[in-house]
C-alpha cells in the first residue's frame, strides 16, 4: 500500500508528552440554519488523531450538515471547524490537502470511466502523473473494481459508486478521512475490505470518521463515537464509554428515545 | 377495471395539473396549439368532401398512414412516451390481462395526441359524408385506425422498453432528434417540391397503401363512396386483422416484458486507461479541460449543442440560395463562436452537485475557470475560424474577411471570459445529468432567464468595438476599419478573456461552498 497516511512518511515527530495533542478534528460551536429549520445547533466534538470515530444519529440527526461544515462544504452559521489545527473556513486549501471526503447525496462526474474519476481526483489535488497512475491502480484492485476500471461511472451500481467515491477520497493519502454513510449499499465482501483498509489506515495513524445508521458496525468497527440527535451531540467519547454497558444500539435508542411501542395493526395478524 | 384504469389516468392528468399553475398554463399552450392543427385538419377533410373521390382517397389514405407512422416512430424517438399508466407498475395488481389491454388502450386515447387523432379521424367521416354507407365506412375506418395507431404505439414502446432504457440509445437518440428539428426548414421544403411535382405517384403510392395494413382502415369510406363494395370488404377484414394482429403482439410483449424488467446494459471495458487525462499536462487545469472535453462528447446536455453546430452553416446556406442574399451567411462564423462560448456559461450548473469534487479537492478557482474555458476553446477556435472563412468562398466578397474574422475571434474569446464570470457565480436551471437535453428542467426559470439575458446583454457591450468597426466597413466600405477589427478582436478579446478567468477564479475561491449549495437545491 502506498497511500499511508503522511505521518508515517517521515514527518516531523509528533508532538511530545508536555504538549497536548492537536485533535484531527476540532469541531467548537458549529451551526447551520436552513429557512426556519435549525439542522444543526452548536456542535462541539474533538475527533482524537488515530481514532476511528463514528458518528452515529436517526435520520435527519444533521449528520451530513455537520460533516458538510467540517469539511469546508458548507458554510457554518456560527462556530469553527479546525483540522490538525488548521481552520477550515480561514485556510480551506490547506485544510482540503489534509483530508479526505466521501460526501452523502452528491453526484459524481458519472460520464468518466472508474479510472479517469480516481485519476481526476488526484490531478485535481496536483499530484504527479506516476504517482496518481500507480496508487489509482492500487486503489481499483484493493477496492475489488479492477474489472470495471474502463466502464463509465454512470453505469456502475450503487455500491461501485460508493467504492469509486471512496477510492477518489483515500487518492492523496490523507491524514484524516471523512465517510459519511461509506458502507450503504456497498456488499459484506467489499464492506469487508473496505474495514480492512481502514483499520490499517487507523493503526498507521490515520484518523476516520464515519456516519452510519448501522450500530452493530459502528460498535464493532470504531473506538470513539458520537451520537447526534436533533443538531445536538447527545453523547460523545470511546464506545465502550458511551455505550456504558448495554449494546451501542439500546444505548441509542434510549438517548434518542422516539420509540412507539406499536399496538393496533391487530388485523395483520389475522391472514 | 376499465373503468377504473380510466379514471386512474384522468386523475394522474388532473393531479399533474394540480402540482403548479404553470403546468397547466403548459397544458393549456399544448392544447390550443393541438387545437389549431385539428381545426385546419377537420375543416381541411369536411372541403375533401366537394373533391373528387380519387383525390380525397388520397389524401385521406396517406394521411392515416402518416399518423400511424407518427405514432409508431415518434413516442420511441424522443423518449417521451406517455408513460403515465406504465404498465410495469400493475405487475403487483394482478389485473386481468384483457382488462389491462383495454384500459390501457383507451386510456392512451386521453391526453393531447389521443384526443387530436381521434378528432381528425372522425372528420372522415365528414369526408364520406356523401352516402350512408360511405359515412358509416369511414366511421368504422376512424374507430379502426385510431385504435390501430394507439395499438401499435403500444406495440413499439414495449417492444424498444429494454433498448430505450439503455443510457446509450437515451444519449444517441436525444441528440439525433436535433438533426431534423434544426433542420425542418429546408425539409419541409424539399418535400413540398417533392409534392409538386408528383402528383400521380402519389396517387398511386395511396392506392397501393390502402391494401396494406398501413391504410386498409381509413380507406373503407372512399371504396363505399366509390360503390366497390367487394374492395370495401376485404379492406375491412384486412383492417380488423391488423387491429387484432397488433392487440394479439403488444400482449405477447407485454406479458413477457411484466416478468422481465427492462435491464439498462452497460458497456464494460476492461482495459479503459485514462486517455486524455495521459495526454494533457498533469495539472489541475489541464485535467479539468480533460474532464471538460469528455463531458462535450459524452454528454448529451453538451453533445446536443456540438451537433447543431455544423448544420447551423447549411441553414444559412439555405436560407441565402433561397433569397439570393448571403449578408446572414456571412456571419455564421461569429454566431458560432458565440453559441460555443456562451455554453460554458452554464458549465458549473450542469455539474449538479459533482461540483463539490472541485469544492473537496480545493483546486484552485481559476484552474478550474481556465481548465473549462480552454476544453470549450480547442474545438471552438478552429471551428470558429473556419465558419468565418467559409462563407467568402461563395460570396467572394474577401475584403469583409477581415473585418468578420476580428468580430468572430473578438466574440468567442470576450464570451468564454464573461462565461468564466458568470457560471462561477450564478447557477441556472439545466436538466440534470443523466436527463434528456429536451426534458423541462427544475428550479427558477426566472433566474436562468434573468441570468442568461442579462450576460448576453454585457456580451454585447463587450464586444461592441469589433461590431462597431464592422458596422463601419459595411457603411463606409473602406476595408480600413475592418484590419483594425482584426486586430483589436484577438487583443480586446484575450484581454478580457484574462480578466474574466481571474476574476471568476476568484468569485470561486471565495464562494465556492455557497455555490456547491444553490446546486443542490435542484439536485
Amino acid at each position: 500500500m502506498t497511500f499511508q497516511p503522511p505521518g508515517q512518511q517521515g514527518q516531523p515527530a509528533p508532538p511530545g508528552p508536555s504538549s497536548p495533542p492537536v485533535p484531527a478534528l476540532s469541531l467548537l460551536g458549529l451551526a447551520k440554519r436552513f429557512g426556519d429549520k435549525i439542522a444543526v445547533d452548536g456542535i462541539s466534538l474533538d475527533v482524537p488523531a488515530g481514532s476511528f470515530y463514528g458518528v452515529v444519529g436517526p435520520n435527519g440527526a444533521g449528520k451530513t450538515t455537520t460533516l458538510s461544515m467540517a469539511t469546508g462544504l458548507l458554510r457554518p452559521d456560527f462556530g469553527t471547524a479546525l483540522v490538525h489545527g488548521v481552520d477550515v473556513w480561514q485556510h480551506p486549501l490547506e485544510a482540503k490537502k489534509l483530508m479526505g471526503i466521501l460526501p452523502d447525496g452528491v453526484r459524481l462526474f458519472d460520464r468518466l470511466s472508474g479510472e479517469q474519476l480516481v485519476t481526476y481526483a488526484g490531478l485535481l489535488r496536483g499530484m504527479d502523473r506516476e504517482m496518481v497512475a500507480s496508487r489509482v491502480a492500487e486503489l481499483l484492485a484493493a477496492l475489488d473494481l479492477a474489472n470495471d476500471a474502463g466502464t463509465l461511472v454512470v453505469d456502475y451500481s450503487a455500491g461501485m459508486t460508493k467504492k469509486i467515491a471512496l477510492a477518489s477520497a483515500l487518492i492523496h493519502a490523507p491524514r484524516l478521512l471523512v465517510l459519511d454513510e461509506p458502507f450503504e449499499s456497498v456488499d459484506p465482501i467489499s464492506a469487508a475490505n473496505i474495514r480492512d483498509i481502514l483499520d490499517r489506515y487507523v493503526s498507521s495513524g490515520g484518523t476516520v470518521i464515519v456516519s452510519s445508521h448501522v450500530m452493530d458496525l459502528v460498535q464493532r468497527m470504531c473506538d470513539h463515537v458520537a451520537v447526534v440527535a436533533g443538531g445536538r451531540v447527545l453523547a460523545a467519547g470511546t464506545v465502550e464509554e458511551v455505550r456504558a454497558g448495554a449494546s451501542l444500539e439500546d444505548r441509542f435508542v434510549q438517548l434518542v428515545g422516539g420509540r412507539n411501542h406499536t399496538e393496533g395493526l391487530e388485523w395483520l395478524r389475522t391472514f | 377495471m376499465v373503468a377504473h384504469l380510466l379514471r386512474l389516468k384522468l386523475t394522474l392528468l388532473r393531479n399533474s395539473v394540480r402540482r403548479s399553475p404553470w403546468q397547466l398554463v403548459g397544458l393549456g399552450i399544448g392544447a390550443l396549439y393541438a387545437l389549431g392543427i385539428v381545426a385546419v385538419c377537420v375543416a381541411g377533410l369536411f372541403v375533401l368532401r366537394g373533391v373528387e373521390i380519387e383525390l380525397a382517397q388520397t389524401v385521406v389514405v396517406l394521411g392515416g398512414a402518416t399518423a400511424l407512422l407518427g405514432w409508431a416512430v415518434i413516442p420511441v424517438a424522443v423518449s417521451a412516451a406517455d408513460m403515465t399508466l406504465d404498465p410495469a407498475r400493475f405487475t403487483t395488481f394482478a389485473v386481468p390481462m384483457p382488462q389491462l389491454l383495454a384500459g390501457l388502450a383507451l386510456g392512451g386515447l386521453i391526453g393531447i395526441p389521443g384526443l387530436a387523432t381521434s378528432l381528425v379521424a372522425l372528420a372522415t367521416v365528414g369526408t364520406w359524408s356523401r352516402s350512408l354507407p360511405a359515412a358509416a365506412g369511414a366511421l368504422v375506418g376512424a374507430v379502426l385506425g385510431v385504435l390501430s395507431c394507439i395499438v401499435l404505439s403500444k406495440v413499439v414502446t414495449t417492444a424498444t422498453a429494454g433498448l430505450a432504457s439503455s443510457r446509450r440509445f437515451k444519449d444517441i437518440s436525444s441528440v439525433a432528434f436535433l438533426i431534423p428539428l434544426v433542420l425542418t426548414g429546408p425539409i419541409v421544403a424539399g418535400i413540398a417540391r417533392g409534392i409538386a411535382g408528383s402528383g400521380d405517384f402519389l396517387t398511386g403510392l395511396a392506392r397501393a397503401l390502402s391494401w396494406t395494413p398501413a391504410g386498409a382502415a381509413f380507406s373503407l369510406g372512399g371504396e363505399l363512396a366509390a360503390g366497390s363494395y367487394a374492395a370495401a370488404t376485404v379492406k375491412f377484414l384486412i383492417a380488423a386483422a391488423t387491429l387484432a394482429g397488433l392487440a394479439l403482439a403488444w400482449k405477447v410483449l407485454l406479458q413477457r416484458a411484466l416478468v422481465t424488467p427492462p435491464y439498462a446494459g452497460t458497456s464494460k471495458r476492461r482495459t479503459g486507461g485514462t486517455g486524455l487525462f495521459g495526454l494533457l499536462p498533469a495539472t489541475p487545469a489541464a485535467a479539468v479541460a480533460a474532464r471538460s472535453l469528455y463531458y462535450w462528447l459524452r454528454d448529451p446536455r453538451y453533445a446536443g449543442a456540438l451537433v447543431v453546430v455544423p448544420l447551423l452553416p447549411v441553414l444559412f446556406l439555405f436560407q441565402g440560395s433561397q433569397s439570393g442574399f448571403y449578408g446572414p451567411f456571412q456571419f455564421v462564423g461569429p454566431l458560432t463562436a458565440f453559441l460555443l462560448a456562451w455554453s460554458i456559461s452554464t458549465d458549473v450548473s450542469y455539474d449538479s452537485t459533482a461540483f463539490a469534487l472541485h469544492v473537496a479537492t480545493g483546486v484552485r478557482g481559476a484552474d478550474d475557470r481556465l481548465g473549462r474555458a480552454l476544453a470549450c476553446l480547442s474545438f471552438a477556435l478552429p471551428v470558429a475560424v473556419l465558419f468565418s472563412v467559409g462563407p467568402f468562398f461563395f460570396t467572394g466578397d474577401w475584403d469583409k474577411l477581415p473585418a468578420v474574422l476580428g468580430l468572430c475571434l473578438g466574440v468567442l474569446f470576450t464570451g468564454l471570459g464573461l462565461a468564466s464570470v458568470i457560471s462561477a457565480r450564478y447557477t441556472v436551471s439545466v436538466p440534470l445529468p443523466g436527463d434528456s437535453p429536451f426534458k423541462k428542467p427544475p428550479g427558477n426559470v426566472a433566474q436562468t432567464l434573468a441570468v442568461q439575458f442579462g450576460g448576453m446583454a454585457v456580451l454585447l457591450v463587450l464586444v461592441a468595438p469589433e461590431a462597431a468597426l464592422v458596422a463601419a466597413q459595411f457603411i463606409t466600405g473602406s476595408s480600413v476599419p475592418g484590419w483594425i477589427a482584426l486586430a483589436l478582436g484577438p487583443v480586446l478579446g484575450l484581454t478580457l478573456f484574462a480578466v474574466g478567468v481571474r476574476t471568476g477564479g476568484a468569485w470561486l475561491d471565495r464562494r465556492a461552498p455557497e455555490l456547491l449549495a444553490q446546486l443542490a437545491v435542484n439536485r
